[in-house]
């Protein structure tokens, strides 16, 4: 059975004059891929951004399985479990890529008062690294320091930490971006297998993804929703081709 | 890469060399006079002192210039507990004096570990130097003068008046806290501030409350500055202002950039290099009418300056490199 794990209403995100974002409601629901498109400064990062309490929303409701979470920090967001990656790679880059899912895992189950056990040393929490390492297909490379490896690499070590956190909201800030056309097949690939599980909101410019992964597809232009549905008849849509879609292709 | 730069792991050959390097302080009473064992004591209080800041700066990346007040808190405890015709107990007294510096720094972090960067820099600043007027315009505090500790604190089991007793018991401390600190790097705690150091933005959004780390850090860091500002006064018998002052502040974060920051071991290393430094340049001659030592902290800021642009990983570092470039020569045999 579907439900909506997440639910927006009305969102409102102004800077001074500037609405970024303008009444926007999303409900996102399990084993469903929402996607949000449009043309650069559409307002589609900072949709996520007021999604995942990166920024409060000027006006409007957030509801996390039922839950309100309007005005939360981000950190409280996502231990109620919603996990976001980010457009632009924001990793530790110092860090193994190990560390960097470990760090991830551990925010779980943080034992912040166990000052003299090693980090390394708990099962859960290694395990759920583990996984999401397995997942997001980086485990032959655990042992690299993250600003050692690719883009690509890199590009999947984001998604990989927030695996790591298991949420059952997923929001993905253009997570094919910039990479080769394998690795983007092989992330389609496991987006499409983490959909039964989570709600997710995808973010991409991507059309080919797009269309092969969304059930639902909304259109932002300049802070607004234009259109919003199946994706095939967002597609056929005429305000969208006029806007969007045509100027684009 | 830059795990490697903050030599967070220490290679065997660096852990071998601090080893020896702890032997030769248990060794150093025995061979060295008392007037060079009490300088030594003083570099191993200093030591403390550093590598609690280290904490902060090298690790969760906060950089304080007011640490020293919690270091100065805690030699005041000491002072007013302290009655004029008789010792009082260790046993009580290190705990109450850790205590209060702790509490000052939980206040005191509370308000200040939400500001970041340079503004985190001048409000740690403001509130020692707060402190610092407090004491020092206030009589009953013992006003620009200080205050006399005229009986070092009874430890029972062994008698601290000892100087050399007191020195042991200065190394003891030493490395019990540098043991507890390298233990607390690795743990869930001190992985968490090492991710603020590097990313705090990405540590929120995976769900960590930063804001309670950093204050948790920052209280222990006060606590443990309060444990070397306990063992300082106990060794000079006296307290004054100048002890949670700018200057004291400063030292330490040279201290801790001398040595190298994130690691503890260059704090340590960067105490000793710091006060011997001081020494040295302050011995200067004169020459003609120019005195040279007068102007040690022109030296010693140029110095620092040389081991910024030349050794950014610091003394440490330094010697990690020597060491590195020795095992790898022999190890092409």
């Amino acid at each position: 059975m579907s439900e909506v794990l997440l639910s927006a209403r009305q969102l409102t995100k102004r800077f001074g004059g500037l609405a970024a974002v303008s009444e926007v409601s999303v409900d996102l629901w399990r084993g469903r891929i929402h996607a949000v498109i449009g043309p650069n400064g559409a307002g589609k990062s900072t949709l996520t951004n007021l999604l995942s309490g990166d920024l409060p929303p000027t006006t409007g409701r957030i509801l996390l399985a039922e839950r309100d979470i309007t005005g939360h920090s981000p950190e409280r967001i996502s231990r109620a479990g919603l996990g976001r990656s980010y457009q632009k790679t924001n990793i530790f880059l110092p860090f193994t890529v190990w560390e960097n899912v470990r760090l991830a895992a551990q925010s779980r189950a943080p034992r912040a008062g166990r000052w003299l056990a090693r980090a390394t040393g708990f099962g859960d929490t290694n395990a759920r690294a583990e996984r999401a390492l397995e997942l997001a297909g980086l485990a032959d490379r655990r042992h690299r320091v993250a600003g050692a490896t690719s883009h690509g690499e890199q590009r999947q070590l984001e998604i990989a930490m927030t695996l790591a956190t298991e949420p059952s909201v997923l929001l993905l800030d253009e997570p094919l971006a910039g990479m080769g056309t394998a690795e983007a097949e092989r992330m389609v690939a496991l987006l499409q297998r983490l959909k039964a599980e989570h709600a997710m909101l995808l973010v991409e410019h991507d059309m080919d993804a797009v269309f092969a992964l969304a059930d639902r597809l909304t259109v932002m232009v300049n802070g607004q929703v234009i259109a919003s549905g199946e994706p095939e008849a967002v597609r056929g849509d005429a305000g969208v081709q006029a806007a969007y879609l045509g100027e684009e292709h | 890469m830059s795990i490697r730069s903050h030599l967070e792991t220490l290679p065997n050959s660096v852990q071998l060399l601090l080893a020896l390097a702890f032997v030769a302080l248990a060794a150093f009473p025995l061979v060295g006079s008392d007037y060079y064992a009490q300088m030594v004591a003083r570099m191993m209080i200093l030591a403390i002192f550093a590598m609690s800041l280290d904490l902060l700066q090298g690790v969760t990346g906060l950089v304080s210039l007011g640490h020293a007040a919690f270091f100065g808190l805690a030699g005041y405890a000491l002072a007013f507990v302290t009655p004029a015709g008789e010792p009082v107990s260790l046993w009580w007294t290190l705990p109450l004096a850790v205590a209060a510096s702790a509490l000052a720094a939980l206040v005191i972090g509370f308000l200040v570990v939400r500001t970041h960067g340079i503004y985190f820099i001048m409000v740690t600043m403001a509130f020692a130097q707060m402190l610092f007027y407090l004491f020092f315009d206030n009589k009953v505090l013992g006003g620009s003068d200080g205050l006399y500790i005229n009986f070092r604190p009874q430890a029972l089991l062994f008698d601290l008046e000892d100087k050399r007793v007191f020195y042991y018991f200065t190394l003891g401390s030493l490395i019990v806290v540098y043991l507890f600190l390298r233990r607390l790097l690795w743990s869930p705690f001190g992985r968490v501030l090492a991710g603020i150091r590097v990313n705090e933005h990405r540590m929120r959004a995976m769900g960590y409350g930063t804001f309670g780390y950093k204050l948790a850090a920052f209280t222990l860091a006060g606590a443990l500055a309060g444990f070397a500002g306990y063992l300082g006064a106990m060794q000079t018998g006296f307290v004054n202002p100048e002890l949670m002052g700018f200057h004291m502040s400063a030292h330490a974060i040279m201290m801790v950039i001398l040595g190298g920051m994130g690691n503890f071991a260059g704090a340590i290393i960067g105490a000793f290099a710091f006060e011997y430094l001081l020494h040295w340049f302050k011995d200067l001659p004169t020459i003609g009418a120019f005195n040279a030592g007068k102007h040690w902290q022109l030296w010693m800021g140029l110095f620092i300056v040389a081991i910024v642009a030349f050794a950014p990983r610091g003394l440490l570092g330094l010697a990690e490199r020597a060491l590195r470039g020795k095992a790898k020569e022999s190890g092409h045999e």
